[in-house]
């Protein structure tokens, strides 16, 4: 393809091609200082092309595409190229991922030990990953949790955060301006920023961290806390994940115990002020 | 006699007890089903050779203690609901 | 690109790949998807960890495939025993089923069984007791499918999401080639726990019907893939080559066979009985470049070869005024 990328992400490689500059000059710029994938071979590929020859230059539209596609993804516009790119790597590992349980989950990690947060969209579990991992705890993913099998250990997966509508003012006020992207209105999901982790995040990107507390957090209530039992847990998780079924035994062995051995509350906050205190206590809590 | 059932060996799955249910992962099938009492106690009942829902209760009351009316028509529901999902096949 | 079909027929070619070369041959066989065939049949040799690793999890992937596969098929033998009808696996499932060496990593989507025609609409009816149900409502499609399609309108199963296509011929009834699907049930082989294989020599003629008349040979890199594996198997038991000359006359295959022999051969060094596989054809090469029509980024190349293999394959399932009818009525649909 006429322009590429190629980066490690935590332990997962990809080459990005793209039949335009600007969404590769975007990931350049971006993901600065990462890493080439593992041996220079990519887990996986991802491509940014035009749906029809012309489309590269008339009403120029994106379809992602890769070695795991969804036939019904639609297009998008080449201003929201970095999305595209970003999407792209989403879905292949969503389809794809077969080496470490994929949790959809926010991950932060303190002395070793790793907090995840799991949701629905809006549950504010990106937002809040964002956030403390800008007050002493290190970012480790805002989308994925990689749950190895073997080991038990959460793997780092750093992506670019992807900052939604009202969240995008809220990180622009507490960060410096050159870690974010473009300012990309009028996607899919409304206004979306990125924002790029920070220098402790891609520096122990490679250390992976033992969970120690699962966190169900709902935005836009009074605060509250409450215990969830292992098999509510469990049966979260699996709902969070896209890949526990295509895994098999190896996925039931290492979610049953995580659930088994980790503490998990459901958490209800009014704002990220309020969520960022509970977090601390809940954590405190759990490690006494 | 009811219909009679048989079930894997127990070495086709894992069973896991949590806290309010239990987990049993299905080697044949790959896959995992949430499930609460009795239905671990009825496949346990199940390694001793096929039986229909009467045998099971007669099985079962022989290890636990509990009210048998009613529980015939009860396991036989549970069967049912396990041969849907393959745990359990018709002799 | 040629390194795929290359590494399949010799690993050992592998050995020269960098690692742009790697990460090109995994994006060409997951658009083939070969990506689990390739995985074992690279087991034994060296290779960068990295590569090591992915193909690792490909193994694994394809275990599991392999593994829901089987239980649909058995999910299907339980809803169906008390027909007692002849139920016979077809392409990935039985290879699996059968434990054969085209099995191996092989990806499997659907299950396809045959069953008799007269047998149809009880099978329908106790798949459908089971828990399958219907995927297309639309009574257009229906119709069509029922008309002049070889399967019932495919049925999903509403628990385990999995599809099933149930087939009375191994072709569309509209296709210029009918193989004597009878004759197929008749001689199939019937495994441990009952369900069936077709006879060795059908179920080479079956993929090879199915390379020729079920689509616009996409795939056609792994369906050979599969004839290889199936003829070098099977191809060292004494008197197959005559039954498999007797029995692609009796089906109409022998042009097809023919074809299927040589390219298998060019690709894969497949051993094949010479005779059997004739002179070179005109369209010999046409076929080899549009089977290795992907580049290193797993798209497809050739666009124009692709467009009239598009006109053949529709040209092939259905006479021409049928495909305008269907072709209209989903243009219809469509606004």
């Amino acid at each position: 393809m006429r322009y590429r990328f190629d980066v490690r992400i935590g332990p997962v490689g990809f080459r990005v091609g793209s039949a335009w500059r600007q969404p590769i000059a975007a990931l350049r710029d971006l993901y600065a200082g990462y890493p080439e994938p593992d041996g220079g071979i990519a887990d996986f590929t991802v491509r940014l092309e035009p749906e029809r020859p012309w489309r590269r230059y008339l009403r120029p539209s994106v379809a992602i595409h890769g070695d795991f596609t969804l036939p019904d993804a639609a297009p998008l516009p080449l201003a929201q190229g970095l999305l595209a790119a970003e999407m792209g790597m989403n879905l292949q590992m969503a389809l794809g991922q077969r080496r470490y349980l994929l949790l959809h989950a926010s991950v932060v990690e303190r002395d070793g030990w790793a907090l995840l947060m799991t949701g629905h969209s809006g549950a504010g579990k990106s937002t809040l990953a964002a956030l403390l991992g800008e007050r002493g705890w290190r970012f480790m993913g805002d989308e994925f949790a990689l749950l190895d099998p073997g080991t038990g250990l959460l793997h780092a997966f750093p992506r670019l955060v992807s900052l939604k509508n009202a969240a995008i003012d809220a990180m622009t006020a507490e960060i410096a301006a050159d870690r974010f992207g473009p300012l990309l209105m009028g996607t899919p999901k409304g206004a979306i920023r990125h924002l790029r982790p920070n220098a402790a995040a891609l520096s122990a990107m490679d250390a992976p961290a033992r969970p120690a507390l699962i966190l169900f957090p709902r935005y836009g209530f009074a605060a509250a806390a409450r215990p969830v039992g292992a098999s509510e847990a469990f049966v979260r998780l699996t709902q969070a994940s896209t890949n526990y079924v295509a895994m098999g035994e190896p996925a039931f062995d290492a979610l049953s115990v995580l659930v088994r051995d980790v503490p998990g509350r459901a958490i209800d906050y009014p704002d990220t002020e309020g969520a960022v205190a509970l977090v601390e206590r809940l954590w405190t809590e759990a490690l006494a | 006699m009811g219909i009679v059932y048989r079930a894997d060996p127990p070495s086709a799955r894992c069973l896991v007890a949590l806290d309010a249910l239990d987990l049993i992962y299905h080697r044949p099938s790959g896959m995992t089903h949430i499930v609460s009492e009795p239905v671990p106690q009825i496949l346990d009942m199940l390694t001793n050779g096929p039986a229909d829902a009467e045998a099971i209760v007669v099985r079962l009351l022989e290890q636990h203690d509990f009210d048998p009316e009613g529980a015939v028509e009860a396991v036989a529901a549970r069967l049912a609901e396990l041969e849907a999902i393959g745990l359990v096949e018709r002799t | 690109m040629r390194a795929l079909a290359d590494a399949m027929r010799e690993p050992a070619t592998t050995a020269t790949l960098d690692a742009e070369g790697w990460t090109s041959l995994f994006a060409a066989a997951r658009a083939e998807q070969m990506i689990g065939s390739l995985a074992f049949r690279l087991e034994a040799q060296p290779m960068p960890a990295a590569a090591a690793r992915i193909l690792a999890d490909a193994r694994a992937s394809a275990e599991q495939w392999r593994r829901s596969a089987l239980w649909e098929a058995e999910m299907a033998r339980r809803a169906l025993a008390q027909l007692d009808l002849p139920v016979v696996l077809m392409k990935g499932t039985a290879y699996a089923a059968a434990g054969m060496d085209a099995g191996a990593g092989r990806s499997i989507g659907d299950l396809d069984i045959m069953v008799p025609r007269e047998a149809l609409k009880a099978a329908e009816t106790a798949l459908i007791a089971a828990g399958w149900e219907w995927v297309k409502p639309d009574p257009y499609d229906d119709a069509y499918y029922r008309d002049h399609m070889h399967e019932l309108p495919p049925l999903i199963h509403r628990e385990r999401d999995r599809m099933i296509d149930v087939h009375h011929t191994t072709l569309p009834l509209t296709a210029r080639i009918t193989p004597d699907a009878a004759a197929m049930l008749a001689d199939s082989v019937v495994l441990e726990d009952g369900l069936r294989i077709m006879a060795p020599e059908d179920m080479v003629l079956h993929g090879v019907a199915h390379l020729f008349a079920d689509g616009d040979l996409a795939g056609g890199l792994r369906n050979l893939w599969d004839q290889d594996r199936l003829l070098r198997e099977l191809g060292v038991v004494a008197g197959f080559w005559d039954r498999l000359r007797a029995r692609a006359r009796l089906h109409g295959l022998e042009w097809h066979l023919a074809l299927a022999l040589r390219l298998t051969r060019h690709l894969y060094a497949t051993p094949v009985d010479p005779a059997l596989a004739g002179r070179a054809g005109l369209f010999d090469r046409w076929f080899v470049r549009r089977l290795l029509a992907r580049d290193g980024w797993g798209r497809q190349t050739r666009k124009f070869t692709q467009l009239a293999f598009y006109i053949r394959s529709h040209w092939l399932r259905m006479p021409p005024a049928m495909l305008a009818r269907h072709l209209w009525t989903k243009w219809r649909k469509a606004t």
